[in-house]
């Protein structure tokens, strides 16, 4: 039955539902009401047996999962922005070892500056990490990605990253209707390990290998992965089969099929930018969107196929790629390579930017008039950066860009939480 | 007259066994059937101290839990020479997974075994003193305030051996490591810098802290005993002695670690709590110096020029210890030790 | 578990590492040795003290005792008379006290005689020997002729076995019946004993016995006189004719008044001070022409005297005696130690002198025999202890060695292996090893014959133990009876003593190699070959821990074969 729910509850009692044996966590915003609803459950007694531990960093949280995740536990934590990053080493292990455990990444910006807002910075930052990356559109579909993630991860024995824009999506309340726990149970078979921490009969687990293996390992990691490219559709037909909707796999079209112009986005923003699509069709563009659900494995060939009509196709993204530009905007490059179709680059919504419809609209309309720039800030103050530049210009010691410019749009200093 | 009868068992609990007593009197490094955790064909260079350490400790934990034990162990020398691919010297389920983490990854195996309600299997997370006093320190003291039921064992050799001999936080003053050469006014590691990990453990409360070398091999396991026998976090701060890194010969590797206790170098202690409760008396105190001229690393003390004033001040740091943890005195002895007269 | 193999590299099978073997960094590989305790070669008897020590530290006590029986058929007479150089040598001296090995040998040679444990003789030779003289020479010659299945005759002039063990030393350091237990013992491998015989021509009585060869050991019992200015009142006598007097006993009690001086510094002059005390003399005063570093005497010997009330003169010598007075010159020592009159002197209160300034071999019995040679009073022998005579062996004090019951015990056993060797045919001029018969029980190869210094043990893992001291009597109740001095130990202070033993270049298998190898490549042999362990030279690295560690110094690094 559907209820109006916090998006952090519904991941919280979600993965509830998934049984984990093992919770850690370390408190970050975004992420945090998703781990203190699971320590309520916990310690309640209503998630039971599970172990839920206050650890003492995300660099722990994630070593604690994968203790566990090695001892045959089912293993989950969350996380976001620094957090993330503190775990990064934690993170290449786990994949690296093959601990399928599941992790959300209520995506935020990563300083400096400090900035606690939504974008996929943190995130995206890991997309080499060997973690499979799944992002979700809404809070129902946050919840539903988590009960595929644990199925996928312990099938493949890789670990997934659940990402969902903090604050936009874990801070809102929406209508989500849960897994129902006995579908979830029957969805989600028990955990059984690839390999064991166990007397009975042991194992070394994390050997050193050398040049002789090293690439072959690499190679088989990569093969791994990308075999998620077949599970996780498989996955979400059968989530859509036992659940009655769809949720998840590796991206979905939105009114793109004879579009000239498809917006390609991941997360949250998907439903405005569905909206101006709908807006602009109305007007009589053919204009479309495509939504990627999964960013790592790379699912090359459906993107491929979902683009291969356009002429121009935008890539929306909320990262960085300083020094190059987009980063989502390059896979789909790639992906479309020897085709005759444009690929521009949108950067938006960093560290919590309101992506504007307004915005939106007038940004889809440049694409649709062929007028948009190989790569674009979206509302991006550029009295502001050319002052800024001017005074670098100027000299050396022009001071912290942040600072300046906060001074220059006349907010003393910066706050946030973090 | 009550019939009374001296008991004496000439190497007593010194030697790794004693034919004059009962097999169960023995060590388990006497034990025919000891499990070897740590078994041969590992790359440790010869005379490795942390390589005797680690089977000493882990063999003493298998006895002890029967064979129900996981270990997690941080990056670092014994790490690297016990699981080159294609070969593990492992024989019991064992997990490396970084350099810093190695507590938390033990806490994660605590929480899973919990979760499944598995109370035989016990858990030891392991390391070196780099993956534990320096980049390990923050996972250690969660697992220690947490009380999570973990055994942590550190086997100090006082220096990052396995990248080249580097400064850690245990390395002692004046010793020489690549990072702290043997060159300039004050030659070696600086003073007044370091850690004392074990001191900090037992700061956490937790109920079971204790030092030991390799050259006690029965105090050694007898501490290891203990700690098994307790639930919650507990640390154990083993000195083991590295030839490469001390510049030692290889067959010293004891009998270096030995003068450190006897000269008060290294206090061997107990506690937990918050308090220490046991020390290992010293049997034959011995000057400092004995200790240092055995090791390449504080040779710049004695050649060219002997430094006097620096091998008194590391005096002074070991008079202090054997105040401090009043190790000098009655001697509490195994029962093995004991010439008195017994039972009748 | 799962059905999927584990992942590639990453995990791994537990102890693959044995496919590597790291044997192949070695450039010194160890080696198990057994090399000589220094207890073992400073035993005159050539004892093998330390394996005789391994088995009574299990509580082994036939065993050990059957060890010291292969050398020496007197442990329980030599547990209470020898001067135990074996305690001088022992390593344990440079830690705190010598093992008390002469003791833990008393507790077994009386554990012997109190359970009556016996020794079994070879088949029949069909040889005849004489031996001549019933010391502890003749003695332990009889005893290993009769072991090697010779027939042996023992003729000596006095009435009871035992020579010098019987008529020289006092029966309050050396009870009678522990000495006629252990004859006995001799007698009961079928030596025949004809006693009261005196041989007066060696070579007749070989030809009318049909003996195929001889050994001679008939002491040292003729007073080496000093000559001492005398009134004709002046009482004086020797001292081994009045030890002799007081074991016979056929005479009654010597009379040597109230004040006895004793003229000698040799263990002799202890032993005959410390009579004059129990036959009731009030006062008995050694005088001795120097200082007591320069003292013949056994510490041991005046230490227990000096317990006993018997006063040494220090620095003296008798210059002239009367009757109840002696006119005593005091002496200095030059600088090479010899003393030097000083002409002054002194008077000494005393109603009897008794000599002890040594004794020596009456050889009139080798008169005429041709080949013989003689030097100051003593026996020229080769080194199976044959004199130029073939066929005739001599040993104890009268040939050239220091004279105590132990080294002539040694001398018999030497002689009696010379003298099978001859029996046997085998012309050699090369000693009798002292490891030639033993061993066979022992754990591990014959010793080699390098001594064991102290440096080579690591006597760190060795519990603390002071030595065990054996009781001594009450010294007021022993000056007055001819009871035991010395009393024994009992069973768990021997047993304590034995354990005390370092064992010196000899596994004590105490497992310390197999503990502290960080290789796993000490194997424990069950059961033990060669040794109680092997090196597995797969592993072995050569780090040489185990050559350290060892407690005792009885494994040895080599450089590895190129």
């Amino acid at each position: 039955m559907p209820e109006q729910l916090e998006g952090s509850q519904a991941v919280a009692r979600t993965v509830a539902a998934c049984r984990p044996e093992v919770i850690c966590a370390y408190p970050i915003s975004p992420q945090t009401h998703i781990v203190e609803a699971l320590s309520r459950l916990v310690k309640s007694g209503a998630l039971h047996p599970c172990e839920f531990v206050n650890v003492e960093s995300e660099y722990a949280a994630m070593s604690v999962a994968i203790g566990a995740s090695a001892t045959g536990a089912r293993a989950y934590t969350a996380t976001a922005s620094q957090g993330l990053l503190y775990m990064a080493e934690a993170l290449y292990n786990a994949s690296g070892l093959g601990l399928p455990i599941v992790m959300t990444v209520a995506n935020r910006a990563i300083g400096a500056p400090i900035n606690i807002w939504n974008d996929h910075s943190d995130s995206m930052s890991q997309r080499d990490s060997g973690w499979i990356q799944l992002y979700v559109e809404s809070n129902q579909e946050a919840a539903d990605v988590h009960v595929q993630a644990f199925r996928i991860a312990e099938a493949l024995s890789l670990p997934v990253m659940v990402c969902m824009d903090g604050f936009i999506l874990t801070h809102a309340v929406e209508r989500v209707e849960l897994p129902d726990p006995d579908r979830v149970d029957a969805f989600l078979p028990a955990f059984e390990p690839r390999q064991l921490l166990d007397p009975s009969a042991p194992v070394t687990i994390g050997a050193m290998v050398g040049p002789e293996a090293y690439t072959e390992v690499r190679y088989l990691a990569h093969y791994k992965q990308m075999q998620a490219l077949d599970l996780i559709p498989e996955v979400a037909a059968a989530f859509q089969q036992a659940f009655g909707r769809a949720s998840g796999g590796l991206l979905r079209p939105y009114r793109s099929s004879d579009a000239e112009t498809i917006v390609v986005a991941l997360g949250s923003v998907l439903g405005t930018i569905e909206d101006c699509v709908d807006q602009l069709r109305d007007d009589g563009h053919r204009i479309g969107a495509v939504g990627l659900r999964t960013f790592r494995p790379w699912p090359a060939e459906e993107v491929r196929r979902a683009l291969e009509g356009a002429r121009h196709v935008i890539v929306l993204e909320k990262a960085l790629s300083v020094g190059i530009g987009g980063i989502v905007a390059q896979n789909v490059h790639r992906a479309l390579e020897g085709l005759p179709i444009t690929v521009h680059t949108v950067i938006a919504g960093l560290g919590g930017r309101p992506i504007t419809m307004a915005s939106l609209r007038s940004l889809c309309e440049r694409g649709l008039a062929g007028t948009l720039p190989d790569t674009t800030f979206l509302d991006l103050e550029e009295a502001l950066v050319d002052a800024e530049i001017g005074r670098m210009r100027g000299g050396r010691r022009s001071g912290p860009h942040a600072e300046n410019m906060l001074r220059d749009v006349g907010t003393v200093g910066a706050a946030g939480l973090t | 007259m009550t019939a009374t009868r001296l008991k004496y068992f000439q190497t007593g609990s010194f030697a790794a066994g004693n034919r004059l007593v009962e097999p169960s009197e023995r060590s388990e490094q006497a034990a025919p059937g000891r499990a070897n955790a740590i078994t041969c064909g590992h790359r440790a260079c010869q005379g490795c101290g942390e390589a005797l350490g680690a089977r000493y400790a882990l063999d003493a934990a298998m006895r002890a839990t029967g064979g129900e034990l996981i270990a997690a162990n941080a990056t670092g020398c014994l790490e690297v020479f016990s699981t080159p691919y294609p070969e593990s010297s492992w024989q019991l389920p064992w997990i490396h997974s970084l350099f810093g983490n190695a507590a938390a990854v033990s806490t994660g195996i605590a929480a899973a075994l919990r979760a499944k309600g598995n109370t035989r299997t016990r858990v030891i997370g392991q390391g070196g003193d780099g993956g534990t006093v320096d980049i390990g320190f923050a996972c250690l003291s969660g697992m220690f305030e947490r009380g999570d039921d973990v055994l942590f064992i550190c086997y100090d050799n006082e220096a990052y051996m396995n990248t080249g001999v580097q400064r850690s936080a245990a390395t002692p003053p004046s010793a020489r490591t690549a990072t702290t050469q043997a060159v300039g006014e004050a030659p070696g590691a600086p003073w007044g810098q370091g850690k004392n990990a074990p001191l900090i453990a037992l700061a956490h409360e937790i109920p079971y802290v204790a030092t030991a070398t390799i050259a006690d091999l029965r105090d050694l396991e007898a501490k290891v005993e203990r700690a098994m026998q307790i639930r919650g976090a507990r640390y154990l701060h083993v000195l083991v002695t590295c030839p490469l890194g001390w510049g030692t010969a290889s067959g010293d590797a004891i009998r270096v670690a030995r003068l450190a206790v006897e000269t008060g170098i290294f206090p061997v202690w107990e506690g937990g709590d918050g308090e220490v409760t046991a020390v290992t008396r010293i049997r034959h105190r011995t000057p400092v110096e004995e200790y240092l001229k055995l090791q390449t690393r504080f040779r710049h003390l004695f050649t060219p020029v002997r430094d006097d004033a620096t091998i008194a001040r590391i005096q002074a740091r070991a008079d202090r210890n054997i105040e401090r943890f009043g190790l000098v005195g009655e001697a509490g002895q195994h029962p093995l030790d004991l010439h008195e007269e017994g039972g009748s | 578990m799962s059905a999927l193999p584990t992942p590639f590299a990453i995990t791994l099978d537990v102890g693959s590492s044995r496919a590597n073997h790291t044997g192949s960094w070695r450039s010194e590989r160890p080696e198990y040795v057994r090399l000589t305790a220094p207890c073992g070669a400073g035993c005159p008897a050539a004892e093998d003290v330390q394996q005789w020590l391994y088995h009574a530290e299990e509580g082994g006590y036939e065993a050990a005792w059957r060890k010291i029986m292969e050398r020496n058929p007197f442990p329980a007479v030599c547990g209470r008379v020898c001067y135990h150089p074996c305690e001088t040598a022992c390593n344990r001296g440079q830690l705190d006290d010598a093992v008390g090995i002469n003791s833990v040998e008393r507790f077994l040679g009386d554990q012997a005689i109190a359970h009556g444990w016996t020794v079994r003789a070879m088949p029949p030779s069909g040889r005849r020997v004489l031996v001549v003289g019933a010391g502890p020479s003749g003695l332990s010659a009889a005893y290993h002729l009769a072991l090697l299945g010779h027939h042996v005759t023992v003729r000596d002039m006095a009435p009871a076995a035992g020579g010098m063990m019987r008529y020289g030393i006092p029966k309050y350091r050396l009870p009678r019946e522990v000495l006629d237990a252990e004859v006995q013992r001799i007698a009961d491998l079928g030596v025949v004993f004809e006693l009261g015989h005196h041989v007066g021509d060696v070579v007749a009585e070989q030809l009318d016995g049909g003996f195929d060869a001889v050994f001679l050991a008939v002491g040292a019992q003729l007073p080496q006189r000093t000559y001492v200015p005398a009134g004709s009142a002046a009482k004086i006598l020797d001292a081994i004719a009045l030890l002799r007097d007081v074991e016979d006993g056929s005479a009654g009690p010597p009379l040597l008044g109230r004040r006895v001086a004793v003229y000698g510094g040799g263990n002799t002059a202890m032993d005959a001070a410390r009579t004059a005390k129990r036959l009731g003399a009030d006062e008995a005063v050694i005088v001795y022409r120097r200082t007591r570093d320069h003292m013949p005497a056994h510490e041991s010997e005046l230490q227990e005297a000096l317990e006993e009330g018997v006063q040494v003169r220090w620095l003296s010598t008798i210059a002239h005696a009367d009757a109840g007075t002696l006119t005593i010159e005091r002496m200095e020592l030059d600088e090479h130690g010899y003393p030097q009159p000083t002409g002054r002197f002194e008077e000494l209160e005393a109603d009897a002198v008794v000599l002890a300034t040594g004794q020596v071999s009456d050889l009139s019995l080798l008169d005429g025999v041709p080949g013989i040679e003689r030097r100051d009073h003593a026996v020229t022998v080769d080194a199976n202890l044959m004199t130029g005579h073939p066929g005739l062996f001599a040993g104890g004090d009268m040939v050239p060695a220091q004279r105590t019951v132990t080294v002539g015990i040694g001398h018999g056993r030497r002689a009696a292996h010379g003298i099978d060797r001859w029996l046997r045919g085998i012309e050699t001029e090369a000693p009798v090893e002292l490891n030639d018969s033993a061993s066979e029980t022992g754990v591990g190869p014959q010793p080699s014959l390098t001594e064991v210094p102290f440096e080579r043990l690591n006597p760190w893992y060795y519990s603390d133990a002071p030595r065990t001291v054996r009781d001594q009597l009450d010294a007021v109740r022993r000056c007055t009876t001819f009871d035991e001095v010395v009393l024994g130990l009992d069973e768990s202070t021997a047993l304590f003593e034995a354990r005390r033993c370092l064992s010196c270049g000899n596994c004590l298998a105490c497992d310390n190699c197999y503990g502290v190898c960080p290789d796993n490549a000490v194997v424990k042999l069950t059961p033990p070959g060669a040794y109680a362990y092997a090196f597995d030279l797969d592993f072995c690295k050569g780090c040489g821990l185990c050559a350290q560690e060892c407690p005792c110094g009885a494994i040895e690094m080599h450089p590895e074969p190129i």
